[in-house]
């Protein structure tokens, strides 16, 4: 069985990791000087030109993006070709009402496909599997990125999306599935849902899972590989990345290993904008080197992290990175799905309430509980409690058409929402992700 | 004419009322008729109560409340005195949304509190049947 997907370049030497990424770096910046007015002004604006850029040590002279600049330039403002050459969108949250889309040319998707191929490798995948991707699809990555993987692995692949667990595990002990793909949490209640159903851990034919999307906990890892007798490993991506692939876990499981020779990493101090060293930890920032239609350089990704460049002993030369340790802004994984406060006030001043909330997140039975508790004004009060249901149910819509997922909500009455030093706490994560 | 009920907004949770009744009581304020909604988080108190401005001083900002009109019809506590009320209120096309009852001083006189979606034809039809209706002032005992 192969341990690799692409051998040659997993496990190239270090020399020519670098001098593929030089080579990369420079036509990326020409491409993204000449087709991305956006990025081409920010450049100006630090007097930068292309030929300053001769060699990734000079990638930190370059301008960062963050979800800012997309909110900005949606929805065409960042594309890197003609609409023309591209073929597919995908879309994920943005911090207020517009979301992020990115393009795929072609080759684009084939590089990213790569990717989530050489994770599926990594986990011991080959086309003698049957891959069971339970990420959504649609809009998010997830989905499309491992089914695109597994394709391309040559893997039986069962696009199940995420839901319906009933008919999850039908297929998942009929056509006796070995890889699981989906969100931890996820994960989770499904071994928990087998269990209930009085399969054993032993019963199903599952050898290896592949979970991201949400943080996750070593300890969380240890009861699912527990409950569905796999081995389990991390997967890390974003959408402004193209999706899950940018980094995996292989079976040292000691950090995920960030595809260099397509992704360049930095590792910056989230206030100051400098570039750390190897070993402290920082905002993640990543360079796409050669994605065409959505060509991000220095995106934020706002995830604190830290590198590990010793090498491994699975062979991949790739450096490694940890498992994300928090977030440098205050978006919140919920149900696998990116939320950001600031979406809530949004829809909370369109629907005619001053935005005094807080949002509650636990985690019941290994699924996130999403509550939103929202002051009322005197002048909204109604006597009739239809009134009120009515408010709660509509406030709940307008919530999940934004949001992508739907919180119960809860109308309560002015001043009841606590403030620490006059400033309300907008947020109470009960859930142990860290 | 029409009577002035108090709608309390409340959580639903232990103390909540407790406390809302301690207020008003404290004040030295009776309470007529009462009734609780109740939701799975909250509730909505309604009260008549003997003085409706100086419980709103009371409540002031610490509880979100409303005033609403709403419709006390006297009736003779005893079986078969409600429905004449409403089957005169059905004839008018009168929806009523809610409704409960109080005792009075006399030992056979009820009242029965209804929200109505008008207040003004509900009190003149239930007067031209002979039916007497509350205003504030005779609250005022």
């Amino acid at each position: 069985m192969k341990k690799y997907y692409q051998p040659e370049i997993e496990t190239a030497p270090r020399e020519r990791i670098l001098e593929i990424q030089n080579e990369k770096l420079l036509k990326q910046v020409r491409h993204v000087w000449d087709n991305v007015p956006y990025y081409r002004d920010l450049m100006m604006r630090k007097g930068l030109t292309p030929d300053d850029i001769r060699s990734v040590d000079d990638i930190r002279k370059l301008p960062f993006l963050s979800k800012a600049d997309l909110r900005d330039a949606y929805p065409y403002g960042l594309l890197g070709t003609d609409l023309k050459n591209c073929v597919r969108i995908h879309s994920t949250s943005g911090t207020t009402g517009k979301r992020v889309v990115a393009f795929y040319t072609q080759h684009d998707i084939d590089l990213w496909e790569d990717c989530c191929a050489r994770a599926i490798v990594a986990a011991g995948g080959s086309e003698e599997d049957v891959v069971q991707v339970c990420y959504g699809y649609g809009l998010f990555t997830g989905g499309s990125g491992l089914h695109g993987g597994s394709h391309k692995v040559g893997c039986l692949t069962l696009p199940m999306s995420s839901g319906n667990t009933d008919r999850q595990i039908q297929f998942m002990m009929d056509l006796e599935s070995t890889i699981l793909c989906c969100t931890p949490s996820y994960a989770a209640y499904i071994g928990e849902a087998l269990k209930e159903q009085g399969y054993k851990p032993e019963d199903n034919k599952l050898k290896a899972g592949i979970f991201g999307a949400e943080p996750w906990t070593e300890e969380m890892r240890r009861e699912i590989e527990k409950s569905l007798g796999i081995k389990a490993y991390d997967i890390y991506g974003l959408t402004e990345t193209s999706g899950p692939g940018v980094a995996y876990e292989c079976e040292e499981q000691k950090g995920m290993h960030i595809n260099e020779d397509h992704f360049y990493a930095e590792i910056i101090d989230p206030d100051t904008g400098e570039v750390l060293p190897d070993g402290t930890v920082g905002e993640l920032v990543f360079t796409a080197l050669d994605k065409e239609a959505f060509p991000l350089l220095r995106y934020r990704t706002r995830d604190l992290c830290v590198l590990d460049r010793t090498p491994c002993s699975c062979g991949r030369t790739h450096v490694r990175m940890a498992k994300p340790m928090g977030r440098s802004d205050d978006m919140l994984i919920i149900r696998g799905v990116n939320v950001f406060p600031s979406q809530i006030e949004t829809v909370l001043l369109k629907e005619g309430y001053t935005p005094n909330y807080q949002i509650v997140l636990d985690r019941e039975r290994n699924t996130d509980t999403f509550d939103v508790y929202v002051e009322v004004s005197p002048d909204q009060f109604s006597d009739l409690m239809s009134q009120i249901q009515k408010m709660e149910k509509s406030l709940e819509s307008a919530l999940r058409t934004m949001l992508g997922i739907g919180p119960k909500v809860h109308l309560v009455a002015p001043k009841t929402i606590t403030r620490s030093e006059g400033k309300a706490v907008r947020v109470i994560d009960k859930r142990k992700l860290h | 004419m029409a009577i002035t009920q108090l709608s309390v907004f409340l959580m639903n949770q232990p103390g909540a009322l407790v406390e809302v009744i301690r207020s008003i009581s404290g004040a030295g304020i009776n309470i007529r008729a009462m009734s609780i909604a109740e939701a799975n988080d909250f509730g909505i108190l309604r009260i008549i109560v003997s003085d409706t401005d100086a419980v709103c001083s009371l409540l002031g900002d610490k509880y979100l409340f409303s005033r609403t009109d709403v419709v006390a019809a006297k009736m003779s506590d005893r079986s078969g005195a409600l429905y004449p009320i409403l089957t005169v209120l059905n004839e008018a096309n009168i929806n009523i949304e809610y409704m409960y009852a109080f005792t009075g001083s006399g030992s056979e006189e009820a009242y029965v509190v209804f929200r109505v979606n008008d207040v003004k034809t509900a009190e003149e039809v239930l007067n031209a049947n002979g039916i007497q209706t509350l205003s504030d002032e005779s609250l005022k005992l």
